[in-house]
């Protein structure tokens, strides 16, 4: 997935979409995931960085990734690229 | 290195203005044990889901109710509705502590008996008694609430010529400013149909009017239209007197006083808007009390309050099923326990705990239950923390009618736990098995063999 550009986000969590005018808020996790986003790491590579650090199964985050991305996109901050 | 606690990645849109100004945190308490045990060990134990009933919270509920009562007025007796929760141990705490039975089937009549509730000592309620029920009920003294002229014909032919006192009661229906008006039950005030039903009884010195009735209503939310009942009550009584000389010994309020549950759609939280038991009992008995009777002549006020004594008192266990997204986006929940079992969720928007410590993140959701139908939804919109398949919940105040009117559909009824007074546990009804089902049911030998 890809981050759209002009999309602002602060270090606590705060993110502002000027396209829509819509104000979010996520959660540390939800923070890195978009930061590794923008870095442009795969979903597998994303899942592998999680489950190195968390106390969580892969198949777990798998299925929450598939969550949060399917969220990213309906609130236009992201698209799915191929 | 130790890895770091998970939690599931969730962003939120930020809805700016629309905040509701009483807050929703209330839910997102975690509630960890009741009376002392914790949730978990109660699930690893006795599965999940399953229904766990506080002793010490009903005979609490009890004591204040009766205190209410009876620091306003001499004579009261409670006898416990039997439809709101009839297992035995329920029933059986309430005995100890005092209460009569009210039944209205003559099913729950031979659960009261076999309980050693005396006869003389339950209150037969209810528009379905055979002549046979009647018959019964004479043979036990038990005081029999007449709700229509073909029970009362009925009567009349059982006893007629026979050298009995049959003690009973009419149940009144009338207009108590509260809409819709509870008509279906007994006799009517306003257009003379319980003074019909009075004289019918009068006529027939087999009978003995004893008391009179009046179940105005379920979950009432003003005390006031008690105070409207008991003066329609008191004035039947009055003109009873008046015209036969009979002293009518006890009025009955039947029940009707709100359980602290927050009705579906509203918009206050019920317990702030919902009379206490102190502001019921005040408008029923300042009523009686100042109506005008002798004091020797005052009659025993009954009360067979269900809910308001039970439904705090019973919590239901269960367990995240599975979680998904609607396609609007909403989150979706399924829970292991629905309408099956929960059928209150029909009326009251159930407050629901994690039981266990969550961040503070907190999303929207709907709370399915397991059943593969479309009504089987236990909250339309809660604020609850990130759940996970696995996690578990408590749901409060499932006391009132969820034992009598779940139903075995696509899923079997759980267990029902008690804790005592010292904080055991005790099975006061098994679970459900295949085996429970296959009982009842008889295959012709024809449909004995099927192969495919
Ligand atoms: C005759 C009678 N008495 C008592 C009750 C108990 O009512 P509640 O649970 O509202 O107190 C009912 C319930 O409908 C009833 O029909």
């Amino acid at each position: 997935m890809h981050i759209n550009s002009n999309v602002a986000i602060s270090d606590s969590g705060f993110i502002f979409n000027p396209l829509t005018g819509d104000s979010f808020t996520t959660n540390p996790i939800g923070l890195q995931i978009i930061e590794m986003l923008k870095n442009g790491l795969s979903q597998q590579k994303i899942i592998t960085e999680i489950t190195t650090k968390y106390l969580v199964e892969s198949s777990t985050v798998e299925k929450d990734l598939r969550d949060y991305l399917s969220m990213l996109n309906s609130y236009q901050l992201g698209e799915y690229v191929n | 290195m130790n890895k770091l606690p998970y939690e599931r990645p969730f962003i939120q849109k930020l809805n700016l203005g629309v905040m509701n100004k009483f807050g929703s945190k209330t839910e997102l308490e975690p509630c960890t044990h009741i009376d002392g045990v914790p949730v978990k060990k109660l699930i690893e134990e006795y599965g999940s889901p399953c229904f766990v009933i506080s002793e010490q919270k009903i005979r609490n509920n009890y004591k204040n109710a009766v205190r209410a009562f009876k620091t306003r007025y001499p004579k009261i007796q409670f006898a416990w509705s039997y439809k709101t929760n009839y297992l035995d141990a329920v029933c059986n705490i309430f005995h100890q502590e005092g209460s009569w039975a009210e039944v209205v089937s003559i099913f729950e009549y031979q659960k009261a008996i076999h309980n050693g509730v005396p006869g003389d000592k339950i209150i037969f309620n209810g528009p379905d008694k055979s002549k046979e029920d009647l018959a019964i009920a004479i043979s036990n003294n038990s005081l029999i609430h007449i709700d229509h002229f073909d029970e009362l014909y009925d009567l009349v032919e059982l006893v007629q010529g026979r050298s009995l006192k049959v003690r009973v009661a009419i149940r009144v229906n009338m207009d108590t400013g509260v809409r819709p008006i509870w008509d279906r039950f007994g006799f009517n005030y306003e257009n003379g149909q319980a003074w019909n039903a009075v004289t019918k009884i009068m006529s027939h010195p087999e009978l003995d009017l004893v008391g009179l009735h009046a179940h105005i209503g379920t979950y009432m939310l003003v005390s006031s239209a008690y105070a409207v009942a008991a003066n329609k009550l008191c004035d039947l009584m009055q003109q009873v007197q008046n015209r036969w000389n009979q002293d009518i010994q006890y009025l009955d309020f039947g029940g009707g006083f709100a359980s602290t549950n927050t009705l579906k759609g509203a918009y206050l939280q019920a317990s702030d808007v919902i009379p206490s038991i102190d502001e019921y009992a005040e408008a029923i008995t300042a009523t009686v009390l100042n109506f005008g009777f002798k004091q020797d002549k005052l009659p025993t006020i009954f009360l067979e309050t269900g809910r308001a004594l039970i439904d705090d008192a019973a919590y239901l266990l269960g367990t995240v099923v599975a979680t998904k997204r609607l396609s609007d986006e909403r989150r979706a929940t399924v829970m292991d326990f629905g309408v099956n079992i929960l059928f209150t969720s029909f009326w009251y928007d159930h407050q629901i705990s994690p039981a266990q410590h969550f961040s503070r993140h907190s999303e929207n959701m709907t709370l399915y239950g397991p059943l593969c139908m479309n009504i089987d939804v236990v909250r339309e919109n809660v604020m609850l923390p990130l759940l996970n398949k696995g996690d578990q919940v408590v749901v409060h105040k499932v006391g009132a009618y969820n034992m009598t009117q779940w139903m075995q559909f696509i899923q079997m009824r759980p267990k029902v736990i008690l804790i005592d007074m010292n904080g055991r546990h005790h099975v006061i009804r098994e679970h459900e098995s295949l085996e429970t089902m296959l009982r009842y049911e008889h295959v012709p030998a024809h449909l004995k063999t099927i192969s495919l």
